[in-house]
């Protein structure tokens, strides 16, 4: 296949502004006339769905929750960044522009990263017009934070619960538009299909949770905005319930998935307890501006009380390896360093099969410094946190933290106006491959799924209706076609199957299993040689699970054991490809680091002559190997650079 | 620890149902309530019964989803925790728990621990926003609001909207929700323009779904998780009166 990424001509800086005034537009009397199908209702489904129902299209939107506002968004704590430099310290359009593209470790599109940064700040105005109510001084101005991997203060924050508060701005105008009637919305309803006729995307089919009722749904596009695969690793920061079906189920309909292998891990979640554990939990990023990262010097006085340790014997890991950026190095490098610690032997916390995995996040000095009011105002809620969750007060002795895996960068490989190579499917958020390269820098994600949502699908969606149907009369699919029913017989088939095999193992230690394999060989640090046995164990578990899973209840019913196991079987899919990807990357690179590939000092090392590119693979067919397709990246504005944080 | 649980069965919407005992062995302090309920369910499923239905998502007391009603009380009475943050070292070897799902009118039982909340935002929908499209808006800090206004709308945004309030309360009232949503926005100057539309809206919707009137027991106040003030039902009380003297008029 060939990628055509539809980069815009001309100047970089222009190109958004050139591209807005080409496209194609809608007349506002003909909107209503197509159906827009936009799945999840995140920050970027819930951003599209709203806007594009504001603009006049028909939007249908689903979700998995019993209400919108409980999409995996709402749990981010930390910031959200943009470019309105109002701390006067040197920030610019383009100085966003360059940490994103230098934070992904070279591997985004330039073009896409420019248009992010530019939007970044019609965000922040957007949200506060909805009522978001951001952290302010005592002028009645915004106030601004810095996150890892930068050295300004850009990130916008609403105490520790900012992507809550971005989400309900988001989930408040789309309860508008449903209020108003232009908005249908189904929650409680999962997509199990994407529908394709004429090699165009042209709708959906779901199930609704309640009831098991499985229905097909035409539209003139559908947007996909389904977040992260964290969860294919079983132990991550993510919401229980996020899943790869919906993209993965778009794979296999022709939308190809790019570049799986970056997955991000973060430096500060609550270290694992035990083996019921069932999620991990983050500690917000913004903590590293006050608390400082260390480990003893020697192995002996790990199980010692911090407090007995003299500064003489204590390694700031991160100020010791990154003087410039110290604790706020970026999140691969952070959690590379506590990995590193621990693999020693110099990790903290209980000993669980013989090691200790943890690292101290001390705050005694900024305690000291700003008094422990200060402190309790800027992070209480996630102090209370960590005490909820370990009965330990990080007042008083300092946290224990574990890198985690947190967010994907990889995702649906879209092109400038963020469609697929399944021309009408578009996919946004955390879903597609993004525009965060190898790495995401803190603070981003929201930023992203909130430019996709309310600043580039509601034009390039236009954008494409406008071109392929006729605006005064499109042709609607009827959901009496061939290609409906199929679909729909083919989700049904599936369902019947995960049923009647009634084995002997549950869905939950399956999804345990595989979350570990692909943990140990595919997690912090990767190899050839693990990769190979991945790619082996995994269609090997695969096997074991279409044989020996054991699915209680009907499917006309509320059945969440059948939900999960059907979520299940695509991760035990797709961590395949995840492999395979790592695999063919042969170079480090932001999250994916390969340990052949490391300089003296152990720090990562890209190859550009051979892995510029965003590697998309293309589902080829039952029992055949996905082929590889490669996007070039090409860099007009900036200079391949090695990512140093010294 | 190895505990006794008393829970709440219910196929569907239609049946009575009732309740049935579990063991729950082997439980550790450092699981979470959510976790013990997974090792239960695990072993329903792996004798071939199933599992017990009940509502999670983000288990990071954010989200909002889970709702379980533990010995008599929404959440399990741990100040500002939801169930999934509740942990079982609050609990001893050779308890009896008892688990419910929220009972409320207007939120109707699904299946075992499952309610539907649409409720909820349905009242949302009534008036709970500011009407903007995207763009077009005025510029971020062209607008400053003072710090303790903006600092109070934060203390009411914070509602995780999971209905515990409702659960808590004898008369099924959900003015602590409601008026945690008019309070947020009332407050910031971007929601004061529709300030009476809004209460008059949401309130509407309210009575329509059916939550009942606040005998102020401050019930509600004592299960959310978010420790959302009693306070803001006294400020949306003082809104709904000036609108509906200002409709009067
Ligand atoms: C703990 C935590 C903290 C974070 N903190 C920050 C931060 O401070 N700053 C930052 O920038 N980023 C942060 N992130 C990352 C950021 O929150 C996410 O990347 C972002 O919110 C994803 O948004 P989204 O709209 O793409 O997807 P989501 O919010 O995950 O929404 C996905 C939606 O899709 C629906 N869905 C999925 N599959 C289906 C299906 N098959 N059928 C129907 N519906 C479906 C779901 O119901 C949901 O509505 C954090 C992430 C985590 C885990
Ligand atoms: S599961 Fe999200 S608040 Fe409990």
């Amino acid at each position: 296949m060939k990628l055509d990424a539809k980069i815009p001509a001309g100047p970089l800086a222009q190109k958004w502004d050139k591209h807005k005034f080409e496209m194609k537009l809608v007349n506002p009397a003909n909107r209503r006339k197509f159906d827009v199908i936009v799945i999840g209702s995140g920050l970027a489904g819930g951003a599209a769905a709203a806007t594009l129902a504001e603009q006049g299209y028909n939007v249908k939107c689903f979700c998995f929750q019993d209400s919108p506002r409980r999409a995996h968004s709402i749990a981010a704590q930390g910031g959200i960044n943009a470019a309105k430099n109002y701390k006067n310290d040197g920030d610019s359009v383009q100085r966003l522009f360059y940490d994103t593209i230098k934070g992904g470790d070279f591997r985004a599109r330039e073009a896409n990263v420019y248009r992010l940064a530019q939007v970044s700040v019609n965000i922040i105005d957007q949200c506060v017009a909805q009522g978001v109510p951001f952290a302010r001084e005592y002028g009645g101005l915004l106030d601004t934070r810095s996150f890892g991997g930068s050295q300004l203060q850009r990130t916008f924050y609403a105490r520790g619960q900012t992507g809550q508060q971005l989400l309900l701005g988001a989930y408040q105008s789309l309860s508008r538009q449903i209020g108003l009637g232009n908005v249908k919305m189904f929650s409680r309803t999962e997509m199990l299909e994407v529908v394709v006729a004429k090699g165009q995307a042209r709708g959906v089919i779901v199930r609704d949770l309640v009831s098991g009722e499985i229905t097909a749904h035409s539209g003139h596009a559908v947007v996909l905005a389904t977040g992260g695969y964290g969860n294919v690793f079983f132990l991550s920061t993510n919401a229980k319930l996020c899943n790869v079906t919906a993209t993965w189920r778009a794979y296999k309909k022709g939308a190809c998935y790019a570049n799986p292998c970056y997955t991000q891990i973060h430096p500060t979640c609550i270290p694992v307890s035990g083996e019921h554990q069932s999620k991990l939990t983050l500690m917000s990023e913004s903590l590293r501006n006050d608390g400082r990262v260390w480990v003893p010097k020697k192995a002996a006085d790990c199980d010692k009380d911090p407090k007995s340790i003299p500064e003489s014997d204590r390694d700031y890991v991160l100020e010791r390896k990154y003087p410039s950026f110290g604790n706020l190095a970026p999140r691969d490098i952070a959690s590379r360093a506590a990995k590193e610690a621990c693999d020693e032997g110099r990790g903290v916390g209980p000993l669980i099969d013989g090691k200790r995995l943890g690292v101290y996040l001390d705050f005694t000095d900024a305690i000291a410094r700003f008094g422990e009011a200060k402190i309790r105002e800027r992070y209480g809620n996630l102090f209370d946190m960590y005490e909820r969750i370990t009965g330990e007060n990080a007042y008083q002795q300092p946290m224990r933290i574990y890198p985690a895996v947190h967010y994907t960068m990889g995702g649906t490989w879209v092109d400038y106006n963020l469609m697929s190579t399944l021309p009408g499917l578009f996919v946004a958020g955390e879903a597609n491959f993004s525009d965060h390269g190898a790495n995401r820098l803190g603070a981003s994600a929201l930023m992203q799924g909130l430019a996709d949502g309310y600043f580039i699908l509601p034009y390039t969606v236009g954008n494409y209706l406008a071109a392929n149907y006729s605006a005064a009369k499109p042709e609607t699919l009827s959901t009496a076609a061939p290609e409906f029913k199929a679909a729909l017989a083919a989700v049904n088939e599936r369902l019947t199957r995960l049923l009647k095999i009634n084995g002997q193992r549950t869905v939950l230690s399956f999804h345990r299993q595989l979350g570990k394999m692909v943990w140990d060989k595919c997690g912090m640090a990767r190899s050839e040689k693990g990769l190979k046995e991945l790619l082996r164990d995994i269609p090997a578990l695969r096997e074991e699970f279409w044989k020996n899973v054991k699915v209680t209840g009907t499917g006309e019913e509320l059945n969440q054991d059948l939900e999960y196991a059907g979520r299940v079987a695509d991760f035990l899919e797709f961590a395949e490809l995840l492999a395979l990807d790592a695999l063919e990357r042969k170079e480090s690179c932001g999250g994916h680091f390969r340990v052949e590939y490391q300089d003296q000092e152990g720090e990562a090392q890209r190859n550009d002559d051979d892995f510029c590119h965003a590697a998309a693979w293309e589902y080829a067919g039952p029992g055949k190997p996905p082929i590889l397709n490669k996007e070039p990246l090409v860099f007009e504005d900036i200079h391949l650079a090695k990512r140093s944080y010294k | 620890m190895n505990l006794t649980l008393k829970v709440w069965r219910q196929k569907n919407a239609d049946d009575p149902g009732q309740f049935e005992t579990y063991d729950a062995p082997g439980i550790i302090p450092d699981m979470s309530f959510l976790e013990m309920l997974d090792v239960v369910n695990d072993q329903l499923i792996a004798a071939g019964k199933e599992p017990i239905a009940f509502d999670s998502d983000c288990r990071e007391g954010i989200c909002g989803t889970c709702s379980l009603v533990i010995n008599g009380t929404p959440h399990g009475g741990q100040k500002a925790t939801t169930a999934c943050q509740l942990h079982m070292r609050h609990f001893s070897d050779g308890d009896t728990i008892t688990i419910e799902p929220w009972r409320a009118r207007p939120f109707p039982v699904l299946r075992d621990l499952v309610v539907d909340r649409g409720a909820f935002d349905r009242i949302i929908q009534a008036g709970g926003f500011v009407s903007v499209n995207t763009g077009g808006t005025p510029e971020a800090n062209g607008l400053p609001v003072l710090k303790d206004d903006a600092d109070l709308a934060m203390d009411a945004a914070q509602c995780i909207g999971c209905g515990a309030c409702v659960a808590a309360c004898k008369n099924a009232s959900a003015m602590l929700f409601v008026s945690a949503k008019i309070s947020h926005l009332g407050l910031l100057p971007q929601g004061k323009v529709e300030k009476d539309r809004r209460a008059l809206k949401m309130v509407a919707q309210m009575d329509q779904e059916g939550f009942g009137n606040c005998t102020v027991t401050g019930s509600c106040e004592a299960v959310c998780p978010k420790e959302i003030s009693i306070n803001f039902i006294a400020r949306m009380n003082g809104d709904y009166a000036v609108a509906l003297l200002k409709q009067g008029a």
